[in-house]
């Protein structure tokens, strides 16, 4: 039968973009639609004292204005998205969750204050500034590691600090591993923020049709299913009675995951409450301050070594920055956590977990989802150990790597999915040789940088290995069925934001049923057509609904053979699947098409039989208990111009182990948007506040998103290790190219400039920055 | 980001234009390319009551030989239209090779050249170019004409000479004297970002393959173009040398300019992308000078 | 003030006459007045690319142009260069090459090509780069985009 998992196919998808016939939510036209716009903090941190809406209601065009006070008994704080882990014992978490609409006081920039609904956005606009507030600005928290001093202002003003969740995890004794090491390293690491900046802002459509008693909402969101729950239960519904449908989306990255943003929860209900469609459209200056951003963190990290450059401990007391809220609990510190021992075997880890509240906007995973700082934060350790201990950088990593026959293995503690950490599977040192080989990393070392130095040249390389946890549950499901016509249509609750899912997840379909890939239709992210699921994140979609769909399709395969056996009378063994017939091998006149088979399963005479169901279609849900952990390799060459410190990437490598690959096309897509986002993570997007958080660079001229002329070109080498967690045997890739990237640079810079001693414990950098820190090196006596 | 509301008016003749901007003063800006003035309006920075666009004045848009081997420039004349005009390359290449630099294509099919200059943007190319060449502007009123050197007319960031009634409508860019090469350089962290520093340069030989003179106009380092003026005294009468441009950038860097800080640069690594560019920008000239006299 | 302008405006080789308040957007009036949602809108500040549209045979950014100031011109987007059963060449290219993966910056990168590749048949990667530089994308990493251009200029000239 014709194979169709792991081939380069087109995506079903292209078409219709590439035509502008796609449709994504601000592409929702509705008769008799208003618009909506929020009246924003221009604030940090201040009191609201008063607010006068009156002049606002009174331009033409506006059709209502909204504050929490409006609101009244309809007000309610947002619901939280991740609690904190139950599994953890002596765990402080002060859930803090976000608002419609802000009372009493604003948190950070950004925070909407009111709601204007008008005929048009642009009056909607006009509105805002009719609106009158008082402010008592109050000081601000803008630093997290001033947020717990003593004389700190507090962020939420019924705790008695800015604390918001504080947590220990151990394995192993790390004290006494201490006494053991015959090296010590300590470093600082700190880490800042960035935002995800997908090219579509959010969006959402509400349409409370009235006579039907039924609500649709179309949201640029990362997770339609819990969104439709969380709004049916916000506005007293039965869940039936309200669809959500996340369309086409231009780009998720992880903040369109975070549920229950104001927005999110004001939209639809003033759609109900007004009677009429509501369109929030959300533009590039609000998405600076009201869409999720992440990264931030302070780490006082230690690890042990023995003069053989083994490891024999690592440890990190760290601070966390949740910024005004924490809705999505501790996932980003876990994965950080799940990261800060890299694909080292680590006998001993202690790690301490400080979350604070900052008057910033409040934060949630962004590709990577705190995987990449703990990635930097042992390999930055790692490289000044290899420095200290004389042992080549490459060599040092392979004499720590996770063996083979050490999986499945246990990092002893708990992750984003509040399970004990496992490492299902790995065989890392092949990838990592493959890697160095690609890269030419002896002929470099030894020949190609000294002689390029000699000639002048400021080049450095770099080579980091990194985990990826990926897969985790709780579950998701799908539905196939086979057509009279013969197509195939799926549906599944995991939305789409340009993975390719239409194609790869037909791609399993097609492996089952031996129809063509153009001949499955899906649908994804649509509650009407699938209502049970969590959503796209966590490089989930492929393992979780991917091994969902390939579940409720061999059922399927199983229900066609079963049928098909009994029209052809032949046996099942001796029957085929392929281009959409049923064939007796060696027999092929003896053939039925799937769509004649599928009539043939829904007669109009003669009742189904007990136990079973018309059609050719099944149901089925994939709940993995743990997650599946990937593996990837990431090496670079750089060169760096002394004068000006403007950094050229001459090769990047990338070896991926994501278990069974899909697409190969869409794997590499995926490798090479996330590296992308890891350039820009590493050396030109920072999200710059003051010292009164106020962010200086709202927009894309100052926030440096790369363009095509800073993005090298990517090779990208697969090597698979497959997963024995699912059928496919598949492991995430969304995250990959993200997550060691800040990590390879400092590396690869240190490597440059290893004469003069540089050292980096800080991300993002620039050529500003990196021009600073080898001033302070020439001047340091 | 929705602009707001003005009222909108579209004359077809300068001096339609001119009755306009003198009825409404101050409440009133000229639309020319609007890649500048939209953004500033989509973020509700910018609030003119009354728009007067420029964009339908074909007297506005040229390029033209002048008699004295120069050339003029309709205030109006798109950037994409300079980019590829071959008069341009080579009565004043300078420009030519600063167009590029200038935002991105998309920006170039409909900024114009006078709207940059008015516009006075510290980071601007044409801005620090003006001042390199000697160029005078036009300016127009309903009173009257009057002309001002490129030197006198930028006041500071983003104010020029030019009075609420008036229009910039012409850019004289005199010729460069014999045996003169020139050399635009400039350090951006993409492609088409606003520099972070960049350089005009001219360097005139004498008849004896020394420095005559040198003229070396900053961008990107304070409220509006910088003349490096001890740099520029510091060459005068010289034999070209490496380890005169290197006095010449050092000078440039510590002296001539005073940067600020900001998100994007100190004023310490400012300087020094002064010190690196100066240099380069001499060694491109004085490459160029010596071609002009072969 | 007046609020109401008449606009006489030729979009993908259709005249239209409408009343437009001066200060709506070329892209908003593209969007929402004429129903072509293919034009994204990504910024509105001019720098991420996704609104580019031809004026006149020119790359614009039609979230920095007042619909009105388009009266009398010419205005193509991504709508003008075919529909799913009937691809244009470069649209061809980028689904054979993987070019796109949200889709939402690709209208406005398809548009900026047009006239690139006019110009410059048999672009090199160079080129092709800086010729794209102008249109943000945060899926693809550009790689698949530019092997898209380079198979759309063979598919051009073969």
């Amino acid at each position: 039968m014709k194979k169709y998992i792991g081939e380069r196919i087109k995506r079903n998808e292209d078409p219709r973009l590439l035509t502008g016939q796609a449709l994504f939510v601000d592409d929702v036209d509705l008769p008799g639609m208003l618009y909506a716009a929020f009246l924003r903090s221009d604030y940090a941190h201040a009191r609201l004292i008063s607010i006068d809406v009156s002049e606002a209601l009174q331009r033409p065009g506006v059709v209502a204005v909204y504050t929490a006070e409006i609101m009244g008994d309809e007000w309610q704080p947002g619901p939280a998205n991740v609690s904190p882990p139950p599994t953890v014992e002596n765990i402080t978490f002060h859930s803090r969750t976000q608002l419609p609409l802000a009372k009493g006081k604003v948190r950070h920039v950004g925070e909407p204050i009111a709601v204007v609904v008008a005929e048009s956005r642009y009056i909607a606009e006009d509105a805002l500034e009719d609106i009158l507030i008082e402010f008592e600005p109050l000081e601000v928290v803008a630093d997290i590691e001033k947020a717990l001093d003593p004389e700190a202002p507090l962020v939420h003003d019924d705790l008695d600090s800015n604390l918001a969740a504080y947590m220990v995890q151990d394995k192993g004794d790390y004290q006494a591993a201490k006494t053991k090491a015959d090296v010590i390293i300590k470093r600082r690491i700190e880490i800042d923020r960035g935002a995800a900046a997908a090219m579509e802002n959010r969006g959402i459509v509400a349409n409370w049709e009235a006579r039907s008693q039924h609500l649709t909402v179309w949201d640029t969101t990362q997770a339609p299913i819990p969104i439709r729950n969380g709004v049916a239960s916000r506005l007293g519904l039965n869940q039936t009675q309200v669809r959500v449908i996340a369309p086409y989306i231009g780009g998720g990255f992880g903040p369109k995951m975070m549920m229950h943003y104001p927005e999110e929860i004001m939209i639809p209900w003033l759609s109900v409450k007004l009677g009429r469609p509501v369109k929030w459209i959300e533009d590039r200056r609000e998405n600076f301050f009201g869409t999720t951003q992440e990264r931030s963190q302070v780490h006082d990290a230690e690890i042990l070594l023995s003069n053989e450059g083994k490891i024999l401990g690592i440890s990190h007391k760290f601070l966390h920055d949740s910024g005004a809220y924490d809705p999505y609990g501790l996932t980003i510190p876990l994965n950080t956590e799940s990261h800060a021992a890299g694909a080292y075997d680590v006998p001993n880890y202690h790690s301490e977990l400080t979350v604070v509240f900052t008057n910033k906007m409040y934060t949630s995973p962004i590709r990577g989802a705190g995987r990449p700082q703990g990635i930097f934060l042992v390999e930055r350790l790692l490289d000044i150990a290899a420095r200290e201990l004389g042992i080549d950088p490459l060599e040092i990593r392979l004499r720590n790597l996770i063996p083979p026959e050490a999986f499945p293995y246990d990092r002893e503690i708990i992750d984003q999915a509040f399970a004990l950490l496992t490492f299902d599977s790995g065989n890392y040192k092949p990838a990592i040789e493959m890697a160095a080989e690609k890269i030419g990393y002896e002929q470099f070392i030894k020949e190609e940088g000294p002689r390029l130095r000699a000639e002048g040249h400021t080049v450095g390389i770099g080579i980091i290995p990194f985990v990826e946890t990926t897969g985790v549950g709780p579950y998701e499901g799908a539905r196939v069925n086979i057509e009279p016509s013969g197509k195939v249509t799926v549906a599944t609750g995991v939305g789409t934001q340009g993975q390719g899912h239409f194609t790869s997840f037909a791609q399993i379909v097609a492996e089952q049923l031996g129809v063509p890939v153009s001949d499955i239709d899906l649908v994804t992210g649509d509650s009407a057509d699938f209502h049970w699921g969590t959503g796209t994140f966590a490089s989930r979609g492929a393992v979780v609904a991917g091994n969902a769909i390939h579940a409720s399709a061999s059922i399927v395969r199983g229900k066609v053979l079963k049928l098909a056996s009994k029209l052809l009378n032949a046996p099942e063994e001796e029957l085929e699947l392929e281009d959409g017939f049923v064939r007796v091998a060696d027999l092929p006149r003896l053939s039925i098409s799937l769509g004649d088979l599928a009539a043939e399963a829904n007669p109009l005479r003669g009742a189904v039989e007990p136990g079973t169901e018309p059609g050719l279609e099944a149901t089925a849900y994939f709940g993995p208990k743990s997650g599946a952990t990937a593996f990837g390799v990431h090496a670079m060459i750089i060169e760096v111009d002394q004068e000006t410190l403007m950094v050229e990437i001459k090769r990047y490598v990338v070896v991926e182990d994501c278990g069974t690959v899909l697409n190969p096309l869409i794997l590499d897509g995926q490798v090479h948007g996330g590296v992308a986002m890891g350039i820009g993570n590493s050396y030109y997007e920072q999200l710059i506040f003051d010292e009164n958080a106020q962010l200086l660079n709202a927009s894309f001229a100052d926030y440096l998103i790369p363009t095509a002329c800073e993005i090298p070109n990517i090779e990208v080498a697969h090597f698979v290790t497959p997963s024995p967690l699912n059928p496919l045997g598949t492991k995430g890739a969304g995250e990959a190219g993200a997550i060691p990237v800040p990590a390879l640079f400092a590396q690869a810079l240190e490597n440059a400039f290893a004469d003069v001693g540089l050292e980096i414990l800080e991300m993002p950098l620039s050529p500003n920055r990196l021009f600073e820190l080898l001033q302070e090196k020439v001047s340091q006596p | 980001m929705k602009p707001p509301p003005f009222e909108y008016i579209k004359p077809s003749s300068i001096d339609e234009a001119l009755v306009h901007l003198a009825e409404h003063g101050y409440d009133a800006k000229p639309l020319a390319g609007g890649q500048s003035l939209i953004p500033m309006m989509n973020f509700r920075l910018a609030q003119p009551a009354v728009l007067v666009d420029l964009n339908n004045i074909p007297e506005l848009s040229f390029i033209r030989r002048d008699e004295q081997g120069g050339l003029s420039i309709g205030a109006m004349t798109r950037h994409y239209m300079v980019e590829h005009d071959l008069l341009v390359a080579e009565r004043a290449p300078l420009v030519s090779e600063a167009m590029p630099h200038i935002a991105t294509t998309q920006i170039r099919s409909r900024g114009t050249f006078g709207g940059s200059i008015a516009h006075a943007d510290p980071s601007a190319e044409l801005v620090a170019i003006s001042v390199a060449l000697d160029g005078r502007f036009q300016l127009r009123g309903q009173a009257g004409t009057r002309e001002i050197d490129a030197r006198d007319f930028f006041l500071g960031m983003f104010t020029t000479q030019v009075e609420p009634e008036e229009l910039l409508v012409e850019i004289a860019l005199p010729p460069m004297p014999p045996r003169t090469g020139w050399a635009l350089k400039e350090i951006s962290r993409r492609p088409h970002d606003f520099a972070l520093v960049g350089v005009a340069a001219l360097v005139t030989l004498n008849g004896r393959d020394q420095i005559e003179a040198a003229r070396i106009v900053l961008f990107s380092v304070g409220d509006g173009p910088v003349i490096a003026e001890k740099a520029g005294d510091l060459l005068q009468d010289q034999p070209a040398t490496q380890d005169l441009f290197r006095a010449a950038a050092e000078i440039a860097g510590t002296e001539d300019v005073d940067p600020s800080s900001d998100i994007h640069a100190s004023s310490a690594y400012r300087r020094q992308l002064v010190k690196v560019l100066t240099r380069q920008a001499l060694e491109t000239a004085l490459d160029r000078a010596r071609e002009s006299v072969n | 003030m007046s609020d109401h302008y008449q606009l006489s405006i030729t979009v993908n080789d259709t005249q239209y006459q409408r009343e437009v308040d001066p200060r709506l957007l070329l892209s908003d009036f593209l969007r929402h007045e004429l129903g072509l949602t293919g034009t994204h809108i990504g910024c509105e500040h001019g720098v991420c690319g996704a609104c580019t549209v031809l004026y006149d045979g020119l790359p614009i950014r039609s979230c920095l142009m007042f619909a009105v100031q388009a009266d009398g011109h010419h205005i193509l987007t991504v709508e003008s260069l075919g529909n799913p059963e009937n691809l244009h060449v470069i649209q061809q290219a980028f689904w054979d090459a993987h070019g796109l993966q949200c889709g939402f910056c690709t209208p406005g990168i398809l548009m900026t090509l047009v006239p690139f590749l006019e110009n410059n048949p048999h672009p090199d990667e160079d080129q092709i780069r800086h010729a794209i530089s102008g249109n943000l994308c945060r899926c693809t990493g550009y790689q698949h985009i530019v092997d898209a251009v380079k198979l759309a200029a063979e598919y051009m000239h073969s």
